[in-house]
């Protein structure tokens, strides 16, 4: 990468005038004939060579470039008479209606164009913009007569897209351009136009520019045949009018047949600036489809701008199936062989690294690690293969760049999409794997929301050193553990660590100190004096955490009794950490998981984004061993409550709808009464519900009280790893209530829900209530209403993600240019100050503590422990 | 430890904190009984603890505001009516609700007004009941108890329950000029009225005295404009009243009403009464509750900043075309959002020259974006 870079600093915007278009075209085209028999292309037409070529291997002749690298050149239409640019179609029509037709000035008095002139003029020294003092000045120039030379107004309509009709005479679209060239320049301001650039009579074209070959390229099929690109066909059309145009009116031939081969003309040219205009039919292909023109290649999600300019396709990139690896750190990613042989690295030769490439080379592209290519100082790019291996070494020499293979420690930029907060892209170290997954730690599941259900995620790989020092201080993995969203952590333990964690460190688990020996060496930590005892978990985890730590909450498993018993707590949910060492608690998501992790939240605070990373790698990894030294499994034996219990809810559920019977008798017999603002009938159905919703909360409760800390799945509900009790109530004791729009189900058949009921039927069970348990079976009619429930979410979901999408890409349009400066202050791009102060105090979220600055009762609390132990 | 010694600390020891900060070390220091040596050590902290925070400057804050509002919209519901805090009324939650107040529209699907009282009023329930019937839409059939429509001899009669005027806290005699000033043919004995409806020619009569039936029917007898069901609720020691409908001007007015507490959800009518700040901070809070509603914790200062966004022009601008994206100084971002040929056609007559700052632009034509690592630049030092 030589020579200097330039920078651009600006792009004007104008009009080009009939001048222009002729002076920088390279040849004049005529015949709408695009190749001659021979399959050559025919001078002065379409594909005349001079435009540019696509071809590679021939060159181009009017700059004499070859096939890939020339731009292509403009060619020029002369059209036989002047057509209306259906862009500017309304801003004729505007103009037209403020201008006087006679003396060409625009319809208002001295004193008000003096007025509308400053405006304009303060406007523009605040760089904003004119649009609405333009608008303000053509509805005030609506007028009947001219102020200045008196003649009267008639008024102008425009018809359909490009007709402009005044009074019931309709204007042709010479009339047109030599009303506009009457213009005077003193008013072009006034109507938005800036005379500098821009002239009203070249919105209405004497000359056509014709796009280069290069822009619209034809394709060769399979079959051999050419396929003419959508513009040149329209060109083809549009010159043969023309042609068609300039005979008749050579000619001589009536009227009527001149206009309507300008009308025509009119309507090639609409069609081929926009084929969506409204009220003209879109030019369609023989099979139908209508034809992309130019208006259809910018606009759109599939635009040049969308898809083409504000983000493309690149290279150096991956893509392939995700699975999990638990024994990579969270900083890295797992990448199969075959893709770091494919995307590589380019690296400048320099002294120091010449026996490094030399030995990439010899390796060659086939052997991992090895190079693909080599660029010479001259920016020749040779592959490298066995055969000019040879001549490549003994040529090697600082200054040559080798293009390695993907080496384990090489920063790469990993991305899952949809991409909707910057942890969706995060950098991550190498390491070249077997097989043909990506491998991703789980702990860096939630900020990617990935799962490995046959997700697919994106690797880049950076090509200069800027980028790469930029990634590894900046994007790296270990950077995002706190979230800018709230300031706690997001990323951390998931699942299995939890439950494995919280079986590791809960009372009354001991390990053989060999085992522990074991566990510590997969955990890579230091290890430790042998203690010739058992040790506890709780010990084993200590040997975590950082010495001068010192930490006091509750755990995830807090029932959260009313009298709290701390550290005599039953269920072992007072966590208590001094100085390094877990006195009593379980560890469970609270302590380091990936929403509420206290303990990696305040490691990542007070000792750095190194040590959290470590810290979470070894957790992660003592965990798993935890819970692979015990075993963890679940089944429906986990769910099985007793016959007492069974009978208990049965009771409970019949009670209750014997209650919604007696309600909805209360309700026929007018002796309800109704809550206030509301109608009856909307009573009776929040009462319904009510009564409902608490008989399937309190069978949960009566089959909770049967479950006890020994059932797995109330393990892994309790501690926040997966599952809630609502989920284990509803497969031992009841479903509950289904709901649609938030209510009962109401609607599916004729005044009832399903024709197994009577009309008018407001019951329980004709509503949607399932009192079966999911291990029980749901019988039909329940069944059938937990499908409507069930399908109601999965319809939101969908709608959900559409407009979600929306609004955030329209947040993230309107706010992107904010920036902090220097001063502190928040401001756009054009300097206007936003915020005088980043959320009026100054603080990043993401190293804030929950919002706050600090926790400044904890402060005070630590503050007070270190006197009082000095 | 009260706030001006604390001031004085903070202010000793050069730490440049703002004012919510200083709140909440006198509230803690209160709380937690600090003597003045412990004050000065937690000022020092927590003056290193503020530095170590801060914001850093090039900080691409308005795109991390923008994520951190816009991706916890996937996590909510689109399920609108969820009887909310009162269960009487309707109200718009989660994404439809955060879509209404960033699109800043002008006629919300749900709006509704808090209306608190002050201090003597706000416990006499009386007074509060009676307020609420002045405000709610009340309608001439809620008062009656007799309406009987008669298509043989064309005449309509209705028999008003002086019960239920009474309970509606009304006074009857305007209940009776109201009807008197919107119907002319109206007679009236004691309780009973009757009504003659203007019979023309045509033998739409039958359709004349129905009209005529729904017009007495729904004649609004009280209420604001506006403003339609009223709830009367008590929270805590006081009476509040949530209406459905918003008219904040004309209930401001009125006697009692606690001007500092009450409002509504509708964001410009606050900014009409209230001006552009208080819509600053009604769209803050608006965004604030509709988030907490749904579960997700969202850090404020991403919503102060599109709050921000959004009033910084002195108006209440909508996230859109029509309204911030669509007033963007460069030609190129506005062409790549939405409308692209308008932009580039307007663009070309008026001789725009887009300059080049903003960070579509720069990505447009390939250079470095001018937020972040790209708001520096590197100079060499020539060797010497």
């Amino acid at each position: 990468m030589q020579g200097i870079l330039k920078k651009i600093s600006q792009i004007n915007f104008g009009l080009l005038s009939p001048e222009n278009i002729r002076k920088m075209s390279v040849t004049k085209i005529v015949t709408p004939d695009t190749y001659d028999e021979d399959g050559y292309p025919i001078e002065a037409g379409l594909m005349d060579p001079r435009l540019g070529v696509i071809d590679p291997g021939l060159r181009c002749r009017s700059c004499g470039s070859k096939g890939g690298d020339c731009q292509g050149h403009f060619g020029h239409i002369n059209l036989a008479r002047p057509v209306i640019h259906v862009g500017f179609a309304d801003t004729i029509h505007k103009i037209l209606r403020s201008t006087c037709s006679n003396c060409g000035r625009v319809l208002l008095t001295e004193s008000e164009i003096a007025e509308y002139k400053e405006k304009i003029g303060t406007k523009h020294q605040n760089e904003e913009s004119i649009n609405d003092i333009v608008k303000e000045i053509y509805t005030v120039a609506r007028r009947d007569k001219c102020p200045h030379c008196d003649e009267d107004k008639e008024e102008i309509k425009i018809d359909k897209p490009v007709s402009i009709v005044e009074g019931n005479y309709k204007l042709t679209s010479s009339e047109v351009r030599e009303r506009l060239e009457k213009v005077n320049e003193d008013d072009y301001i006034l109507m938005g136009i800036n005379p500098d650039v821009a002239k009203p009579e070249w919105m209405v074209l004497t000359v056509l520019p014709v796009p280069p070959v290069t822009v619209r390229p034809s394709i060769t099929l399979e079959t051999g045949e050419r396929s003419e690109d959508d513009l040149t066909h329209k060109l083809v059309d549009i010159l043969r009018i023309n042609q068609r145009l300039k005979e008749n009116m050579e000619a001589g031939a009536p009227q009527l047949i001149v206009e309507d081969l300008w009308e025509l003309l009119q309507y090639h040219v609409t069609t081929y600036f926009d084929n969506e205009a409204s009220g003209v039919p879109p030019a369609r292909h023989r099979s139908g489809r209508p034809l992309k023109t130019l208006a259809q290649r910018l606009k759109g999600k599939e635009g040049r701008f969308r898809s083409n300019l504000s983000g493309k396709r690149v290279n150096f990139s991956a893509r392939t199936v995700i699975s999990p690896d638990p024994n990579i750190s969270i900083n890295e990613v797992g990448v199969p062989e075959m893709i770091a042989k494919e995307v590589t690295v380019p690296v400048y030769v320099t002294d120091w690294n010449m026996e490094d490439m030399k030995e990439h080379i010899e390796n060659g592209p086939e052997i991992h690690p090895g190079a693909n290519y080599v660029i010479r100082p001259d920016e020749r790019k040779i592959r490298v293969y066995d055969e000019t291996k040879e001549s490549i070494l003994e040529k090697l020499e600082p200054g040559y760049v080798v293009e390695r293979h993907l080496m384990d420690g090489d920063i790469v930029l990993f991305n899952r999409q949809p991409s909707l907060h910057r942890m969706s892209m995060m950098a991550h170290e190498v390491k070249v794997l077997p097989y043909k997954t990506f491998r991703l730690n789980l702990c860096v599941c939630p900020p990617y929301n990935a799962d490995f259900d046959g997700d697919e995620m994106n690797m880049h790989v950076f090509q200069t050193e800027e980028s790469r020092a930029e990634a590894k201080s900046l994007m790296r993995v270990q950077e995002h553990i706190l979230s800018p969203r709230f300031g706690g952590p997001i990323i951390g333990g998931i699942h299995d660590h939890i439950s494995g964690a919280y079986l590791l460190t809960r009372e009354g688990s001991e390990f053989e100190e060999d085992y522990v020996y074991q566990m510590i060496k997969k955990s890579n930590l230091p290890f430790p004096e042998p203690k010739n005892k058992p040790w506890t978990g709780k010990e084993v985890f200590s040997l975590l955490l950082p010495d001068d730590l010192n930490m006091v909450y509750r755990a995830e498993i807090c029932r959260k009794c009313d009298e709290c018993l701390r550290q005599e707590c039953k269920n072992d949910a007072y966590v208590v950490i001094e100085d390094g060492q877990l006195i009593s608690g379980a560890i469970d998501e609270k302590a380091f998981g990936a929403f509420s992790g206290k303990i990696l939240d305040s490691i990542v605070k007070d000792y750095g984004t190194d040590k959290a990373r470590e810290f979470l790698d070894s957790a992660t990894k003592l965990a798993i061993s935890g819970i692979m030294k015990r075993g963890f499994t679940t089944s429906t034996a986990d769910e099985e409550i007793p016959q007492e219990a069974k009978e208990r809810i049965e009771e409970l559920l019949n009670m209750a709808e014997k209650r919604v019977e007696q309600l909805i008798e209360a309700y026929h017999n007018d002796e309800l009464e109704a809550l206030p603002g509301r109608s009856l009938r909307e009573t009776l159905e929040m009462k319904i519900m009510q009564v409902l919703g608490e008989s399937r909360d309190k069978s949960g409760e009566i089959a909770e009280s049967y479950f006890g800390m020994d059932n797995h799945a109330v393990i892994m509900a309790l501690t926040g790893a997966r599952g809630s009790m609502l989920n284990l109530t509803q497969i031992a004791a009841c479903v509950g209530q289904q709901s649609v729009r938030g209510g009962r189900i109401e609607r599916g058949y004729s005044k009832r829900t399903l024709p197994h009921f009577k009309e008018g039927e407001l019951g329980a069970k004709a509503s949607g209530f399932v009192h079966s348990s999911y291990k029980e079976g749901l019988d039909p009619l329940e069944f059938f209403f937990h499908a409507m429930g069930g399908r109601e979410g999965l319809v939101d979901t969908a709608i959900r993600t559409a407009q979600s999408g929306y609004m955030q890409r329209r947040l993230v349009n309107a706010l992107q240019d904010l920036s902090v400066q220097t001063d502190g202050t928040v401001r756009d791009n054009r300097g206007i100050i936003i915020q005088s102060k980043y959320g009026e105090d100054g603080v990043d979220p993401a190293k804030s503590d929950y919002g706050k600055v600090a926790d400044i009762d904890r402060m005070i609390e630590e503050m007070r422990i270190k006197s009082k132990a000095k | 430890m009260d706030i001006k010694k604390v001031t004085s600390v903070v202010k000793k020891k050069k730490a440049d904190f703002p004012e919510s900060l200083i709140h909440e070390i006198t509230d803690a220091s209160e709380r937690h009984e600090l003597k003045a040596k412990e004050l000065e050590l937690l000022v020092d902290e927590i003056k290193k603890e503020y530095e170590r925070a801060g914001v850093e400057n090039g900080e691409a804050v308005g795109t991390v505001a923008a994520q951190s509002v816009g991706e916890p919209g996937t996590q909510m519901t689109m399920r609108t009516f969820h009887y909310a805090g009162v269960a009487e009324l309707n109200v718009t939650l989660g994404l439809p609700r955060l879509i209404e107040i960033v699109d800043a529209r002008k006629k919300i699907s749900t709006p509704t007004m808090t209306i608190y009282f002050e201090e003597n009023y706000g416990t006499d329930e009386e007074f509060v009941r009676k307020i609420a019937n002045q405000i709610g839409k009340i309608v001439f059939n809620d008062v009656l108890k007799d309406f009987n429509v008669n298509y043989a001899d064309m005449s309509m009669t209705v028999e008003i329950d002086e019960e239920k005027v009474k309970e509606k806290r009304l006074e009857y005699d305007s209940i009776i000029a109201k009807i008197e000033k919107a119907f002319k043919k109206v007679v009236i004995n004691k309780n009973l009225l009757s009504f003659e409806p203007t019979i023309s020619e045509s033998k739409h009569a039958i359709r004349e005295l129905r009209l005529l039936a729904d017009k007495v029917h729904d004649l609004q007898i009280s209420g604001v404009k506006n403003i339609g069901k009223v709830v009367i609720s008590k929270e805590d020691v006081e009476w509040v009243i949530h209406t459905e409908g918003s008219n904040l001007g004309a209930v401001l007015k009125m006697e009692g009403v606690d001007k500092t507490r009450t409002t509504t959800n509708d964001i410009h009518e606050i900014e009409k009464i209230l001006g552009i700040e208080a819509a600053r901070n009604s769209i803050i809070h608006e965004a604030q509750s509709t988030m907490e509603e749904q579960g997700l914790t969202v850090d404020v200062r991403h919503i102060m900043l599109v709050a921000d966004m959004m009033t910084s022009d002195g108006t209440v601008k909508s996230i859109g075309r029509h309204g911030i994206s669509g007033e963007k100084a460069s030609v190129l971002a506005r062409a790549s959002f939405e409308e692209t040929g308008k932009h580039l056609l307007r663009a070309s007559i008026r001789g725009e020259i887009d300059y080049l700052t903003g960070i579509i632009e720069n990505i447009i034509i390939g250079q470095p974006i001018p937020l972040g690592t790209g708001s520096v630049g590197v100079i060499m030092k020539a060797r010497d």
